[in-house]
């Protein structure tokens, strides 16, 4: 069981909620093949905001990811994010796969330390037991099961102290158990050390139980822009959650509102 | 085996750890050395043609205790594991190279792929001299460790070379990390396949010329119709390709000790 972050820690390190920054999407234009993927695409993301995109499969979510971590190039507009201070201003950026991407080859100690020199090692290990998986740092990444891999994927991206973290729908390929586990811990460590997050996610009350602001996303245009007002943690059963998720599926699905009147 | 205590499952039977499973794969070559033993002894075989397992053992014993097998194998081992080693390495290399590099696959490959049946050329240039001998086998296993690692590094995951890319990762260590730990599977492939052809090769050089080895020792016996001495040769040729292939297993079970593919060492 990954262990959840004590309140005092979470208060104390909320003082110090520098750690993100800020993104500004301006105009991004991206196309695949002379197929258009988004086109004059424009978003502004806060420092520390946790931003949630939704839309249906193959509206451009994951491109627009893939496109802020530099991964795709955009034919059109930039991508600029604000500064930090130190290591000349550039900020840490890390992404999470729906697949963990671990190096089959390493054990997971040396997983979660990628790209970092050795004298790091007591901080992997320390973030390894953060999300719950310290007893298994000699193990091979085969043996873990896909919610642990997960798991030691986030703790690698979180050693590096990310001032922003893309999250490309990590939980896509996980039981629906361990995707509530997962999303307290991503909550958690977001809470606690106040990077920015992006998520893309096709899951609606996935977006809403995370996020200070859902994205809908649809034929490359930002169709939906909420901010999601609901004091954390947030649970499901509450009527505020169940109304927005369904203000929000009616227009994935356009579908005619069921009470006209939320409109 | 108390069959009633333990499931007769097909998982239980074909268990490695239980000594009959270990044995089976000795059962047929154990078998044909007694029929042949028989076959010796009763003279339907008659030593020109092959001699009895006995009198194999004999000459075996006696060419080792005069020193003169273990110089021939020493002689074949050498230039086996020599012309291993350049072939392989210079294979590795390439193949590293026209995988990583386009322009190298354009300027190169092409050529490679040519050199391959210049056989001819080499004994026209050398005859079948040591340097010969060695430029065969390195030819031979060049081959399939270039063609193995070319592969390898192709079919390196995209997704981890881009977790790498993601994670400042590129150059050396992008090698170190990803690419050749990806490859290997593939490339210990060649190289196992390239022990085999070695010996091989070496056998058909040792035979048409050669001053010592072991292919000399057989070829001299055949001479003076030493056909025990000619099986002792060969045989030696056998167990040498039998322990290559155990070191080139061995080293598979330890590199990919991580691959759930390749259990670990029993």
């Amino acid at each position: 069981m990954p262990p959840t972050f004590s309140s005092r820690e979470i208060a104390a390190e909320k003082e110090g909620r520098s750690r993100g920054v800020s993104v500004r999407i301006k105009s991004v234009s991206v196309g695949f093949g002379g197929r258009t993927v988004l086109e004059n695409f424009d978003v502004e993301i806060s420092a520390g905001e946790f931003v949630a995109i939704v839309g249906r499969s193959g509206c451009g979510k994951s491109t627009l990811l893939r496109s802020v971590a530099g991964l795709e190039m955009p034919q059109n507009g930039t991508v600029i994010l604000g500064k930090v201070a130190g290591q000349n201003g550039k900020p840490d950026v890390r992404v999470m796969f729906q697949d963990s991407r671990l190096l089959p080859w390493r054990r997971i100690l040396p997983n979660v330390m990628l790209g970092l020199e050795p004298a790091l090692i007591p901080q992997a290990r320390k973030v390894l037991a953060q999300v719950g998986l310290a007893e298994r740092a000699n193990d091979w990444p085969a043996t873990l099961s896909g919610g642990q891999r997960q798991r030691v994927a986030l703790a690698r991206a979180l050693v590096h102290d990310p001032n922003l973290l893309l999250l490309d729908e990590p939980l896509g390929s996980l039981d629906a158990l361990t995707r509530i586990e997962m999303q307290r811990l991503i909550e958690d460590v977001w809470r606690s050390r106040g990077f920015t997050a992006m998520l893309v996610t096709h899951d609606v009350a996935e977006a809403i139980s995370l996020a200070d602001r859902v994205i809908l996303i649809e034929g490359g245009h930002v169709a939906l822009d909420e901010v999601v007002n609901i004091p954390r943690p947030r649970t499901r059963a509450s009527a505020r959650f169940a109304a927005l998720e369904e203000r929000i599926l009616d227009r994935v699905l356009q579908r005619r509102p069921l009470i006209k009147d939320q409109w | 085996m108390n069959e009633g205590q333990k499931s007769p499952g097909i998982k239980t039977q074909l268990r490695p750890n239980i000594p009959a499973t270990r044995a089976l794969p000795w059962v047929v070559p154990f078998s044909l050395l007694f029929v042949w033993q028989w076959a010796s002894s009763a003279g339907i075989l008659p030593s020109r043609f092959l001699p009895s397992p006995r009198a194999v053992v004999s000459s075996f014993i006696e060419l080792s205790i005069s020193g003169e097998l273990w110089m021939h194998v020493r002689v074949s081992t050498l230039r086996a594991l020599s012309g291993f080693l350049v072939g392989g390495g210079v294979g590795l290399l390439l193949g590293l190279l026209t995988a990583s590099l386009h322009w190298a696959e354009i300027l190169l490959d092409t050529t490679i792929q040519m050199v391959r049946n210049l056989i001819p050329l080499v004994i026209l240039w050398f005859g079948i001299d040591e340097s010969a001998k060695l430029f065969l086998v390195a030819l031979g296993v060049f081959f399939p460790v270039y063609i193995n690692t070319f592969y390898g590094i192709r079919s390196v995951d995209r997704g981890l070379l881009e977790m790498g890319r993601t994670y400042g990762l590129s150059g050396w260590p992008i090698y170190r990390e990803i690419i050749l730990p990806g490859a290997l599977p593939s490339i210990l492939v060649g190289v196992r396949f390239s022990l085999g052809l070695m010996w091989v090769i070496l056998i058909v050089a040792e035979t048409i010329s050669a001053r010592s080895g072991i292919g000399y020792l057989t070829m001299n016996a055949r001479e003076f119709m030493q056909t025990d001495v000619m099986v002792v040769g060969i045989l030696l040729y056998a167990i040498l390709g039998k322990l290559a292939d155990l070191l080139a297993k061995g080293l598979e079970r330890y590199w990919l000790r991580w691959n759930p593919a390749y259990p670990p060492t029993r």
